[in-house]
């Protein structure tokens, strides 16, 4: 089946190698469906290996990180009026055959967004220790937080509807290292989440873009972020007043 | 009070920092509405020099000892403020140049046509 009204968002930063694969084995599983891939100001032929496998390809002008290029994205999904979304990683961590399953979860209009956790399916995924133990956190903490059993709240494979789109796609979607503070977010905007089980990899090598990050600030900034969420009166973009700063 | 050499030293720099600031906002390489706080330390320098009972009694005030103590925390809390100041700047600037970056982005993408969905022949952009 051909869903024009889909759009696969992957964000890639040097990613020449594996791009190409990974576009091809998501037009295999979702066939006629529009795959974008942002390009992060990659310093290597990602752009160029994401256009030979069929993709069609924004490039960033310099590296502005994986938030930034995800927004991008949908940003790109807003204007052209796609009704859903998907977003992956570029290197191959996620399998692009879970990508129907989460599809069918917001077309069908049980949620508003999609999770795709590592956590509730077969266990294919292993963590680094230190890793684990920071997943662990986030995990307790989103599942308080939304009020919902949260397995996977880091996860980078996603589906959602236009509602959810059109947030991603505004001035409040935090665009440094988007995590567990983004599903709070959606959560106090009214949007619906449902985890599905999906199979995941580890890495294959260092280029992910969550990798090489400094965890401490990452730990801090997330919990820096959910308390000034938490402390903010709107939660929807429409709620608030224009974004960007005040002169 | 105050020795002499010492109100002649602070006036004299409370005068160039003025000078300065005015200098640069008249050539417009400073905006004005970043000159403000350096205009209010040159006239906080101006000020302990006309009144330095002012300080003085601030520094009790504060429960300070030392008169020079209080301008060096004085000091502190405007380079403070002053970064506090550009950090919010810059924080602005860091979006806008986020937004401008995805928009010329997006931009691009159509007028190179690299956005254009695979599998549509006609031509409506």
């Amino acid at each position: 089946m051909k869903h024009r009204d889909t759009l696969v968002i992957i964000p890639a930063y040097n990613e020449e190698r594996l791009i190409g694969g990974v576009v091809a084995s998501v037009a295999e599983a979702l066939p006629g469906t529009h795959i974008l891939v942002v390009d992060d100001g990659s310093r290597d032929r990602t752009g160029q290996s994401a256009a030979g496998a069929g993709a069609m390809v924004l490039r960033l002008p310099f590296n502005m990180g994986y938030g930034v290029a995800l927004q991008t994205g949908y940003k790109f999904a807003l204007r052209r009026g796609y009704a859903f979304a998907a977003q992956m990683d570029a290197d191959g961590q996620h399998e692009p055959r879970d990508l129907p399953l989460l599809l069918e979860t917001v077309r069908s209009g049980e949620a508003d967004l999609a999770l795709g956790s590592r956590f509730l399916g077969r266990k294919i995924y292993r963590a680094p220790l230190a890793r684990r133990a920071g997943m662990l956190l986030f995990r307790l903490l989103a599942s308080v937080l939304v009020r919902q059993h949260i397995t996977d709240p880091t996860s980078g494979c996603q589906a959602l509807n236009r509602r959810t789109i059109r947030f991603y796609a505004s001035e409040i979607f935090p665009v440094d290292y988007p995590d567990a503070d983004v599903l709070l977010m959606v959560h106090r905007a009214g949007l619906r989440i449902r985890e599905i089980p999906v199979r995941m990899y580890a890495a294959d090598d260092n280029a992910s873009m969550h990798s090489g990050l400094q965890p401490v600030y990452y730990i801090f900034k997330m919990f820096l972020s959910i308390a000034v969420t938490l402390l903010r009166r709107h939660a929807l973009p429409s709620d608030r007043r224009r974004g960007g700063t005040k002169t | 009070m105050m020795p002499l050499r010492q109100k002649i030293f602070a006036f004299v720099l409370a005068i160039i920092i003025l000078v300065t600031i005015f200098e640069l906002v008249r050539k417009r390489k400073l905006r004005e509405e970043y000159s403000w706080l350096w205009i209010v330390t040159g006239v906080s320098i101006l000020l302990v020099v006309w009144r330095y009972d002012l300080l003085v009694r601030f520094t009790h005030f504060i429960g300070a000892f030392w008169p020079t103590s209080t301008l060096f925390l004085l000091g502190l809390i405007f380079l403070m403020l002053i970064n506090l100041h550009y950090s919010v700047k810059i924080s602005g600037l860091t979006n806008q140049v986020k937004n401008l970056s995805q928009e010329i982005t997006l931009l691009k993408g159509e007028i190179t046509g690299t956005t254009r969905p695979p599998e549509d022949e006609s031509d409506d952009g």
